[in-house]
């Protein structure tokens, strides 16, 4: 029995460990995904669909309806109406609710909790999680030490696994996700409770991840989606409200403008007066919050009247957008034009 | 892919040191039984010797061991099976196997083979502690042969209903009590009917191990077994489908 399904695979030997490519350019196509707990409906209507080499970033609060969805698209849940055949998802072009385990050897997935077997050792949880995708033996000592390495994991793999912090567990988590180089790459929250040097480590093993698959994360935090993500669907209440790439979410979440901390400072009215500024507010004795209008940046005049009147100058930081500006912004967005059709189909 | 994931089953359960510590229990438990059956096996051997058709050695030391083994077994497997589901649950590493290119019944046959392997490593004693008595008599080799197979019968019913009940929940401890439950009341179902001919008798695994513990080898009991297990198995298949459509 075992034979017959790891035949399906199309692993062949060492030179062929990608068992997770497949030649289409679109990885994922998900198509009206609606799920219910009980009663009440989380998803509704979700659609998303993925290049290859391309990372997508799923941006929303805690709740919204990040995780769900993601269980859908690798298989762990089933949409609500998956048998009458209105919602689908295919993962490389293989129908994920009919053809589940063809189409689970495209995906690796990294759940919001890693999936570790906390009493095993490393390198026994990697091979594991190896074989569980079709790897053959043969080639399972090299996509280990690939991942090892990848993953910055040379040191541990002999230790058991529950006796490491937590940092480690995650960067295993992820190591278990790409051991086998799927098509598609699910990761749930990557960066929860890392510390700083290893998100950034995790960031650039995405984006470098990105190249050759797709990547789907969910996140909060509207850094990570800015460092590694070429695009964005925000999710708000289980439906998809906003969907674009990352720098125009930029832009319409920005603030023009920015903070600096000056060791003299000048009057107030000095600041206001330079070209360009449009309010400037005092946050301490020594810093102030600088808006200027989105066109024009007045931090070069800034700079020079700084040097000019020996201000002293100590830090200039642009205002970035919180995940909380962006939503409001495109959350009210989203209701001013719907209530403008509204009046329109009134008149 | 069946057998890798009762691997991984082995390997995690030989991971854990309390297993070596049940382990070790058993093989002390198990001793101690044998040689006080046999100690009165030795105690009564004259007065046997007296009777036409004495019962013969296996028959007064191995039929009641293996007896003693399967009431044993009522308490022991749910104490594994427990682990199997229930705890890949609330570990969340049933995620693992759910997006993983398997299909329910490989995750299910995984764990049962998994699991069924490891109690008969832990039961493997018994019928070696019965072989050395060959040492220095002869072994009625049919009767040793039909209760080696009955508690391997056994022992696989109770893992599938384990098994199952701990595809139920996402708390080890009710997966446990809950499958205590099932095998005890199937045990007093049995012990419980006064009458001979009840068909109460009928539904109980241990009432269908004692024609193999007298070694009686019947297909209809053996058939039992089959059905019992398989049963087990595939609501335990149907339960991690519905998993993933109720959630």
């Amino acid at each position: 029995m075992s034979n017959a399904t790891s035949s399906d695979y199309q692993t062949t030997g060492p030179a062929n460990q990608s068992t997770g490519q497949c030649s289409g350019d679109i990885t994922l196509s998900a198509r009206n995904l609606t799920r219910s707990f009980g009663n009440r409906q989380v998803i509704h209507n979700v659609s998303l669909e993925i290049r290859r080499g391309e990372v997508l970033g799923l941006l929303g609060h805690n709740g919204a309806g990040k995780s769900t969805t993601l269980q859908m698209l690798t298989g762990c849940l089933l949409p609500d109406d998956a048998e009458k055949n209105e919602s689908s998802i295919a993962i490389c072009g293989i129908d994920l609710l009919h053809h589940p385990v063809q189409a689970k050897a495209h995906i690796g997935y990294l759940p919001e909790t890693p999936p570790l077997y906390r009493e095993l050792s490393v390198n026994d949880y990697l091979i594991f999680a190896a074989r569980l995708r079709g790897i053959k033996s043969a080639a399972v000592a090299d996509a280990l030490a690939q991942t090892r390495q990848r993953c910055g994991l040379e040191t541990v793999g002999n230790k058991i696994i529950g006796t490491l912090s937590k940092g480690y567990q995650q960067r295993i988590g992820i190591a278990q996700a790409i051991i086998h180089r799927p098509s598609l790459i699910v990761l749930d929250e990557p960066t929860v409770g890392l510390d700083p040097t290893q998100i950034r480590d995790i960031r650039h093993l995405i984006r470098e991840l990105g190249n050759s698959s797709s990547v789907i994360l969910s996140t909060h935090l509207l850094g990570e989606v800015e460092s590694v993500c070429d695009r964005v669907e925000i999710m708000q209440h289980g439906k998809l409200i906003y969907g674009d790439t990352s720098e125009h979410m930029q832009r319409q979440g920005s603030v023009s403008g920015f903070i600096i901390s000056l060791r003299n400072p000048p009057a107030l009215g000095e600041l206001e007066n330079i070209t360009g500024v449009s309010s400037v507010e005092q946050l301490s004795a020594t810093q102030f919050r600088v808006l200027h209008a989105p066109d024009v940046n007045p931090g070069d005049t800034l700079l020079q009247l700084s040097a000019q009147h020996n201000w002293q100058l100590e830090q200039l930081t642009p205002l970035q957008a919180t995940l909380e500006e962006v939503f409001v912004k495109i959350t009210s967005e989203e209701q001013a034009s719907a209530d403008l059709a509204r009046t329109g189909e009134k008149q | 892919m069946i057998s890798l994931l009762a691997l991984r089953e082995l390997r995690s359960l030989f991971a854990m040191p309390s297993t070596w510590f049940v382990l070790a229990v058993l093989q002390f438990i198990f001793t101690w039984f044998f040689l006080e059956i046999l100690q009165t096996f030795l105690d009564i051997q004259p007065q046997l010797a007296q009777l036409a058709n004495a019962p013969g050695v296996t028959a007064t030391v191995a039929s009641p061991l293996f007896n003693m083994v399967a009431l044993l077994l009522m308490m022991l497997v749910p104490m594994y099976t427990m682990r199997l589901i229930a705890e890949e649950r609330r570990n969340q590493t049933l995620a693992l196997l759910l997006s993983a290119p398997l299909s329910n019944r490989h995750i299910v046959l995984g764990k049962f083979f998994g699991l069924l392997i490891f109690m008969l490593i832990l039961m493997a004693g018994v019928p070696l502690m019965l072989c050395s008595l060959a040492l220095g008599t002869n072994l009625d080799q049919g009767l040793l042969f039909s209760n080696m197979l009955g508690l391997l019968l056994l022992t696989a019913s109770y893992i599938a209903v384990g098994l199952y009940v701990s595809a139920l929940t996402s708390q080890p401890v009710i997966a446990a009590i809950g499958t205590l439950a099932v095998l005890v009341g199937l045990w007093l179902a049995d012990i419980a009917a006064a009458d001979e001919n009840s068909s109460l008798h009928l539904i109980s695994p241990l009432y269908h191990f004692r024609n193999f513990n007298s070694g009686l080898l019947d297909s209809a009991d053996a058939a039992y077994f089959v059905i019992f297990t398989a049963m087990f198995l595939l609501l335990a298949m149907q339960r991690l489908h519905n998993n993933r459509r109720y959630g």
